[in-house]
């Protein structure tokens, strides 16, 4: 019998691949209907949705790549002032200045991509964290510069589009959060489901063998941090344009920690535990904050542990499996 | 003079830091686990001292053996209890882990002892200046000085001569082979565990007048830490002396003579060296197995 008709082309694969599942769908409905809520809180939601764009940057390298990072937050800090010194100093207009500010951390993200590719495990960290530690360091003792710790003040963001203002409910600001990050998450999802993609997934689960298969395995890591970190820029410009306000927190050592901490509570290498875990990450910093102000620290760092211990691979991950074994006995009865 | 003076506060500073990090090298060397739970540890040390200075009453000499001994049994409970049930693991999830305990340890010591600062009391005979022929030293700076090289001479001592130290030695180099010819590695652990536990303890209750004791100690010196072990050579004991003295004295010298620098040059320098030699100054190449 010929099996011309079930033989696996090269093209059905990455269109398999890359198919919408009813979750995903269902997913991004949820933030549209978001905004139709009366009494929602945009400006939290537009929050979460910040982080999550940023925690989807560091998958990119750490859950697609298998490479941790612990200086993110300089990508973000420097697509943060970039937008900050962009709306100061006259250009307004969102839309190009956000792009200004992504490329920018893009060739920051290539740079260090280059400088870290031929390192591992606690040197790879110490040089992120060293780089992280020295940009946060020059931007908090350039005051004339940067303002330093009181943070840069007077960013003024042109009406998006020439039509809609960035008014105090958070209206405007939440549907161009959620514009941005959905189109960045769909390049970004097109290329983890691409050859591309595919090849960093290799070398991440067995650098040798793609080595020796031709892969460019170092060229294919410094593209990758670059990207990211264009990805973590864009995201920190997004900060700056929907708050108008840039802190030198937006580059401390605390955010790099606390996204890694935000994408292993959602699930690396889902695309989509970054945007889990910074909605509980922020809801619940946002709910406790509020009742221990003190001590709410201690239920992060407990619910990290807990995950950590138990479900080694984060909220999604988990959940999948669930579901998994739900559905198999049902499947073997028929 | 100011030269001296300096050269003399940073080689204080930097015995300091010895003391807090020698036991993180020895355990990240030997079962390869990033704790950075080991900070809150050294925290723990100058609270325990300050409460049994407070509330028992002891003197400041008699508190220090105390908090090694106490510090030494609760980073056991740590190990025996938590910790052992990740050495299989990768570098993220411990520094996951370990960084959860820091958040918890900061959050359980602001709900014990309060977000302030503790007030720490020094005897008279060691406060105040010394006058050695025109330069005048702290004399809490020459207690730890002292107290830094009788520590290093008896951990060397301890490491290069006794059977333990050797057997310390053994699981550094080859944990397998070590188990292999019949020693009970997971005994060696906790013991090295908790005695590194102990220097970390009495490390901060050192430090306490000097760096202050508040609940936001760890977040402060994790990276000061961090970067005396991987600079070092992780497991190496010299390694960690000398890179703890260097960045001792570059954290004094630039904070006197370029204080617009911060802490950049020691960052620089960080960053170079781990690009120059990524296993340490000291340390040895190991595989990824």
């Amino acid at each position: 019998m010929l099996e011309t008709t079930n033989k696996p082309t090269a093209f059905g694969f990455f269109r398999e691949r890359a198919r919408w599942s009813y979750w995903e769908i269902a997913f991004w409905l949820c933030w549209v209907v978001a905004f139709f809520i009366p009494g929602a809180n945009l400006v939290l939601l537009g929050q979460v949705l910040v982080w999550g764009l940023f925690a989807l940057a560091l998958d990119l390298v750490l859950g697609y790549r298998g490479i941790p990072s612990l200086g993110h937050a300089a990508f973000f800090g420097i697509g943060a002032y970039a937008a900050g010194f962009l709306g100061k100093y006259g250009w307004t207009e969102p839309i190009s200045a956000l792009l200004v500010a992504g490329l920018l951390a893009g060739v920051a993200g290539l740079v260090t991509g280059r400088i870290v590719r031929g390192l591992h495990g606690v040197s790879l960290l110490m040089v992120t964290l060293g780089l992280n530690l020295l940009l946060f360091d020059f931007v908090y003792r350039s005051t004339e510069l940067t303002g330093g710790a009181d943070g840069l003040q007077g960013v003024t963001v042109a009406p998006l589009l020439g039509l809609f203002r960035f008014d105090m409910r958070g209206n405007t600001a939440y549907v161009y959060v959620l514009v941005v990050t959905f189109i960045v998450f769909l390049a970004v999802r097109a290329l983890v489901n691409s050859a591309w993609g595919l090849s960093l997934m290799g070398a991440r689960d067995n650098p040798r063998r793609m080595t020796m298969l031709g892969a460019p395995v170092a060229e294919d890591l410094t593209w990758a941090f670059g990207i990211s970190a264009m990805v973590a820029g864009i995201a920190g410009a997004l900060l700056t344009q929907t708050t108008q306000f840039v802190s030198p927190e937006t580059l401390s050592f605390q955010r790099s920690a606390d996204l890694l901490v935000i994408l292993v509570i959602g699930g690396v290498a889902m695309l989509y535990g970054g945007f889990v875990g910074a909605l509980v990450f922020i809801v619940l910093r946002d709910q406790l904050a509020a009742l221990l102000p003190i001590y709410w620290y201690f239920w992060i760092g407990l619910l990290l542990v807990l995950i950590v211990a138990f479900f080694r691979k984060g909220i999604l991950p988990s959940l999948r499996m669930l579901l998994v074994r739900l559905r198999q006995p049902r499947e073997g009865s028929r | 003079m100011i030269i001296l003076t300096i050269l003399f506060n940073g080689v204080a500073y930097g015995f300091l830091l010895f003391i807090m990090a020698v036991g993180l090298s020895v355990t990240m060397g030997m079962m390869r686990f990033v704790n950075l739970a080991h900070v809150s540890l050294c925290m723990l040390g100058g609270y325990v001292m300050v409460t049994a200075m407070s509330k028992l009453g002891l003197s400041f000499l008699s508190t220090l053996p105390l908090t090694f001994v106490a510090t030494a049994l609760f980073s056991i409970a740590l190990e025996r209890l938590v910790l052992r049930f990740f050495y299989g693991t990768d570098d993220l999830t411990q520094v996951l882990l370990t960084i959860g305990l820091v958040f918890m340890s900061v959050s359980s010591v602001a709900y014990f002892w309060g977000p302030t600062f503790q007030p720490v009391n020094i005897p008279a005979w060691l406060s105040g200046q010394a006058d050695f022929g025109g330069l005048l030293l702290e004399r809490y700076r020459l207690f730890l000085v002292a107290i830094g090289i009788v520590l290093t001479v008896v951990i060397l001592f301890g490491v290069e001569r006794t059977r333990f130290g050797a057997m310390v030695r053994a699981c550094v180099d080859n944990r397998r082979a070590a188990s292999g010819s019949g020693l009970n590695t997971q005994l060696v652990f906790a013991l090295t565990f908790a005695i590194g536990g102990g220097l970390a303890g009495l490390g901060g209750a050192l430090s306490a007048s000097l760096l202050g004791s508040d609940p936001n100690f760890p977040f402060r010196y994790l990276v000061y830490m961090l970067i005396v072990v991987s600079v070092g050579g992780m497991g190496t004991i010299v390694g960690t002396l000398i890179s703890a003295l260097a960045l001792g004295i570059a954290d004094v010298a630039t904070k006197y003579y370029l204080p617009a620098a911060g802490g950049s040059i020691i960052y620089i320098v960080t960053v170079a060296v781990m690009l120059w030699r990524p296993q340490g100054l000291l340390g040895r190449k190991v595989g990824h197995a």
